[in-house]
């Protein structure tokens, strides 16, 4: 009951703050610095984990595949696992780890430092504030983040397969070319809007809750906040990549 | 009296725990009113209360005649906001300069264009004497002028009562009477109404039009400072003997009200 109760509060929270969004003034600048916090920030990030999830499907799909003789459906195999399941929700994982865990720690100290509480007192909106701007930034940045993922994932898998394995590269690249869809491509975003929305609410509620969410005060508290937004946003990504893989499959 | 904050019965509970216990208060326009009382007694929630960050349980707060929120839905027209609050630890954005600290709530809930926004935080942070520390950040700042930006954002909106909690924790016995002087000089300057919580006896007494005492819940003793030392209360004679009220000299005597 508890989970569902916090579920809705999740929602009212992340729709206050999409709505308080849209009130602010100066909104491209906050928009802006959200994108460089949720964006440029964990790009190397996103990068690098793509291109070493890549490089190790090349390989554990190439041997798998040679025992059957089918080593040239590896840029198949290596582009849909990526663009349909690996891509989406590593790139939620590694978005989460970066900026969602800073964003609950910070939000965490601004209401304990009773920032938030001043901005209720200047008749600024805090959600509004503090929130709005990353969660559209997010709905902006995780599209991108994933398909940045994706085509490094499958340049890793091929740099494996082709240039270390002896993949013929045309093979690789016309597989990959002809077997992905757009079909394939449009669940890859879905599943990347689902998760950054899902996933940057949970850190930023977490965070700005931590006074009530808590079991410590103070800096426990925060930490505490911190964590449980990362485990709780992660276990949530897999469980949300099930639900929408089941409806798009 | 002519009251123009108007508290009536004002109650709040924590759980079996009753802070604020139906406290009735009256406040004249411009003055200085210090809420006195023991740590933990709930003149900060009294004080949150006011400032709609708490939900009280029952009771009024009504401004000059009008109810709380009906005052409240004023905050962003151009006359100015009803209600500033000073925090305690200054709640100063660490990201944001002196400047655009003292600006925001200008920049974010006001109507003022961009040159009228700058021309006032410039004058404001004049007064301050933090013209020079504009572009300093509060991490580079010393807790006397993050008191004095915290006092700048406070004012900025040119509220009509400013809230001070506990404004000279955690200063020298120096700072807290620059602090308390800054306090008297702004509300002569800006004519704000100011609600004060303090443990500093008997310093604070020498900016305070009237004294509240809050113990139990409620209001025992409101009067003149001067009043506090006839009043035949033990519980509030034992509170100020210990806080050494009428031991002291206040080296702000005179200079203020």
């Amino acid at each position: 009951m508890s989970v569902v109760f916090e579920l809705g509060e999740i929602s009212l929270f992340s729709w206050g703050a999409l709505r308080g969004f849209f009130t602010q003034s100066s909104r491209l600048a906050k928009l802006t610095l959200g994108i460089h916090e949720i964006g440029l920030r964990c790009f190397p990030i996103i990068a690098t984990v793509g291109l070493f999830t890549g490089l190790v499907m090349g390989l554990q799909l190439y041997y798998t595949l040679v025992k059957f003789g089918a080593e040239s459906a590896l840029g198949t195999a290596v582009a849909l696992s990526l663009i349909r399941e690996l891509g989406p929700v590593l790139t939620a994982l590694m978005v989460v780890g970066q900026a969602g865990s800073a964003m609950a720690s910070e939000l965490g100290i601004q209401r304990n430092d009773e920032q938030i509480d001043a901005l209720q007192t200047m008749s600024i909106d805090p959600l509004g504030f503090l929130v709005g701007p990353r969660l559209v930034a997010t709905l902006i940045c995780f599209p991108i983040l994933t398909a940045i993922f994706d085509l490094i994932g499958i340049f890793g898998g091929y740099l494996t397969g082709s240039v270390l394995l002896n993949v013929d590269s045309g093979v690789y690249w016309n597989r990959v070319f002809e077997t992905v869809t757009w079909a394939d491509v449009q669940g890859g975003y879905i599943k990347a809007l689902v998760f950054g929305l899902v996933t940057i609410s949970i850190c930023a509620y977490r965070g700005y809750n931590t006074h009530r969410k808590a079991s410590f005060p103070g800096v426990r508290g925060v930490s505490e906040s911190a964590t449980r937004a990362v485990v709780w946003s992660s276990v949530t990504v897999l469980a949300a990549d099930y639900l929408i893989t089941s409806f798009l499959l | 009296m002519d009251s123009f904050l108007k508290i009536r019965g004002l109650k709040k509970h924590f759980g079996d725990n009753r802070v604020l216990d139906g406290i009735d208060l009256d406040v004249e326009a411009a003055s200085v009113t210090t809420i006195i009382g023991k740590s933990g007694i709930g003149k900060s929630v009294f004080l949150k209360c006011i400032a709609n960050l708490l939900e009280p349980d029952a009771g009024s707060i009504e401004l000059d005649g009008q109810g709380i929120s009906k005052s409240r839905r004023r905050a962003n027209s151009d006359e100015g906001v009803s209600f500033s609050y000073m925090f305690q630890n200054n709640a100063l954005f660490d990201s944001l300069t002196a400047f655009e600290n003292v600006a925001l709530p200008l920049r974010e809930a006001s109507k003022l264009n961009k040159v009228e926004i700058q021309e006032r935080v410039d004058e404001m942070l004049a007064h301050l004497e933090l013209s020079d520390s504009a572009a300093r950040y509060p991490g580079e700042l010393s807790g006397g002028m993050k008191k004095r930006v915290a006092l700048g954002r406070a004012l900025i909106t040119k509220p009509q009562v400013v809230l001070f909690d506990e404004p000279t924790t955690g200063l020298d016995p120096e700072r807290k009477f620059s602090v308390f002087e800054m306090i008297a000089d702004y509300r002569e300057r800006f004519g704000f109404t100011a609600l004060l919580v303090s443990h500093d006896i008997p310093e604070v007494f020498e900016i305070s039009d009237r004294v509240a005492w809050l113990d139990e819940g409620r209001i025992k003793f409101f009067g003149k400072p001067e009043a506090l030392s006839t009043d035949a209360q033990s519980v509030l004679s034992a509170f100020l003997s210990k806080a050494n009220y009428g031991r002291m000299s206040s080296p702000l005597h005179g200079v203020t009200k």
